[in-house]
């Protein structure tokens, strides 16, 4: 539920869900993400530039010189936004994965923690229904949940200097791909072949805040015959 | 050959800037556009383009241009150091802030920003630039815009349009604010910091660090204790918070900012500031002030005046 609306400077609002990390609260979010968007496209409220979900929270911005911000926080709050079906706006995306060692990078550390073996962890992952939390950070980096706890492991102590775009990595609960090549502390299991993201495209994401994603095993020779659309 | 400027030098930082490119934040797309919509808005109004279109943002050192066909009706704005060379190499002083004629094979050489960052070029009937999703805006770093996302190279060309209409120069008197009081309302995790640290960030000066460019300005000051937790569940990032990871320096997240972020944030820069702060160069000692949403809005008004009035 919504928890408070709060400034953040002249120009935005933050739209505070509480503290939880968890699918009930970003759907919460993701409600009120889905019903901005809707509003902004049907001209039902003026001057709003971005609206940016995470984990909790949702925040917007705004044109200064078209809308207040007690204009939006009273937009938001004269709206029944709940009764916005959720599922409408989601949809379910396969993405293919190669464990091969090669690019399972952190395989041996995960083995360690988790006491499972290499296949143990592959099957996991493979049979987790991913939910998109958010995407950010660079263009189309995914933010997906929930794996099961004994997947779990803390970043790496140091972080990598460069992972490769297509990265797969796992931190927690969470799992992300790396869309462009980064620096990163995630622990590395695979990679997609999967252009996520491609600004030249009308829709320049393939994921948004509120998909659903499933993985799916590839082999290494297939990564060489793949194409991306 | 259509009209065409050849680049000579790209300069150090020199890409094409719009107003921004909005709607995008949540695929992870960060607005960019011009760092200093005030010069921005002047460069355009001076060749009497509408203040959106896309013009030439230089850093520091511009680039060094050479006009290829006919005549072109430019502008440079900011506090700008810069000459016209023509065929015969004879070199003209420029004028910042007013508009001019280039003729063929004429050289505009922008040599510097003068005790400032940034500053624009712009043309009469615009830049020939695509669109990428509704802006020319350039974001390095994801290489989206113009110019396959990246900045002026050397021995590129820059297409314009070109357009017929009765030229009439204009000039303005444009006034640097030298104050290096920065206005801030509170930020998202004012809590998070000492009392202490709160009247620090509120009384003591923080210098700017070479460590700045278009997607952050960091800090160098007393050091901003934390007392809650270093690092938060990542939310939204609004342009102009000031940002404080574990070793207690600020950052300034400015125009290409990382779209999500996990520090805590101890103020937020208000609009009409913002212009102010970007064109502090490095080792300028800047002062922030606590104001409240009221005085913030009232501020923007003030600031949109004096755009409105270019």
């Amino acid at each position: 539920m919504l928890k408070k609306i709060s400034n953040i400077g002249d120009c935005g609002i933050t739209c505070d869900f509480g503290d939880g990390v968890d699918k009930k609260t970003n759907k919460e979010v993701i409600k009120l993400f889905n019903f901005i968007q809707e509003s902004v496209k049907n001209k039902k409220i003026k001057g709003i530039l971005n609206y940016t979900p995470s984990y909790n929270k949702l925040i917007i911005n705004f044109d200064l010189g078209e809308v207040k911000s007690g204009e939006v926080i009273e937009f938001i709050k004269s709206n029944d936004y709940s009764k916005t079906v959720f599922s409408e706006k989601s949809k379910l995306v396969e993405i293919p994965i190669c464990y091969d060692e090669e690019f399972a990078l952190d395989i041996k550390r995960l083995e360690e923690k988790t006491k499972l073996n290499f296949n143990e962890i592959v099957k996991e992952h493979l049979n987790t229904d991913f939910f998109v939390y958010m995407i950010g950070f660079v263009p189309g980096q995914p933010f997906l949940g929930d794996l099961k706890k004994n997947l779990y492991h803390d970043r790496l102590d140091t972080p990598r200097v460069k992972i490769n775009k297509g990265s797969v990595g796992i931190v927690e609960k969470f799992c992300t791909i790396y869309t462009f090549e980064s620096p990163g502390g995630w622990n590395i299991i695979g990679k997609t072949p999967l252009d996520l993201f491609n600004i030249k495209k009308r829709e320049a994401s393939m994921l948004s805040p509120g998909d659903l994603v499933k993985f799916k095993s590839v082999k290494k020779k297939d990564l060489l015959t793949f194409k991306n659309e | 050959m259509s009209n065409h400027f050849k680049i000579l030098r790209p300069g150090i930082n020199s890409t094409f800037q719009d107003l921004g490119r909005f709607g995008l934040q949540h695929l992870g797309i960060a607005p960019s556009g011009c760092m200093d919509r005030s010069l921005f808005s002047l460069s355009n109004k001076l060749v009497g383009n509408k203040v959106s279109e896309g013009a030439l943002e230089f850093a520091y050192q511009g680039p060094l241009l050479e006009l290829v066909g006919e005549s072109a009706f430019v502008a440079v704005s900011g506090k700008v150091n810069f000459n016209i060379i023509n065929k015969n190499n004879k070199i003209k002083q420029g004028a910042p802030n007013e508009s001019f004629i280039l003729s063929n094979g004429d050289k505009i050489d922008i040599l510097s920003t003068i005790n400032s960052v940034y500053g624009y070029l712009s043309i009469f009937g615009g830049f020939k630039l695509d669109e990428t999703k509704g802006s020319v805006s350039t974001l390095v770093r994801a290489k989206i815009g113009p110019n396959n996302g990246d900045k002026l190279k050397i021995d590129e060309k820059i297409f314009f349009n070109t357009s017929s209409a009765d030229l009439k120069t204009k000039k303005f008197e444009f006034d640097f604010d030298s104050d290096n009081t920065i206005r801030v309302m509170q930020g998202l995790q004012f809590d998070y910091f000492s009392k202490k640290s709160q009247e620090d960030f509120f009384s003591k000066e923080y210098k700017v660090t070479k460590l700045t460019d278009r997607m952050g300005m960091r800090l160098d000051g007393e050091k901003l204790e934390n007392v809650i937790s270093k690092n938060i569940k990542s939310e939204g990032i609004t342009k102009g918070s000031v940002q404080t990871p574990g070793d207690g320096q600020p950052i300034i997240l400015l125009s290409d900012h990382p779209t999500i972020g996990g520090y805590p944030k101890i103020a937020n820069v208000i609009t009409a500031d913002y212009d102010k702060l970007v064109q502090k160069i490095p080792g300028s000692k800047l002062k922030f002030k606590l104001v409240d949403l009221g005085v913030a809005e009232s501020a923007f008004q003030d600031y949109i005046k004096k755009l409105n009035f270019f």
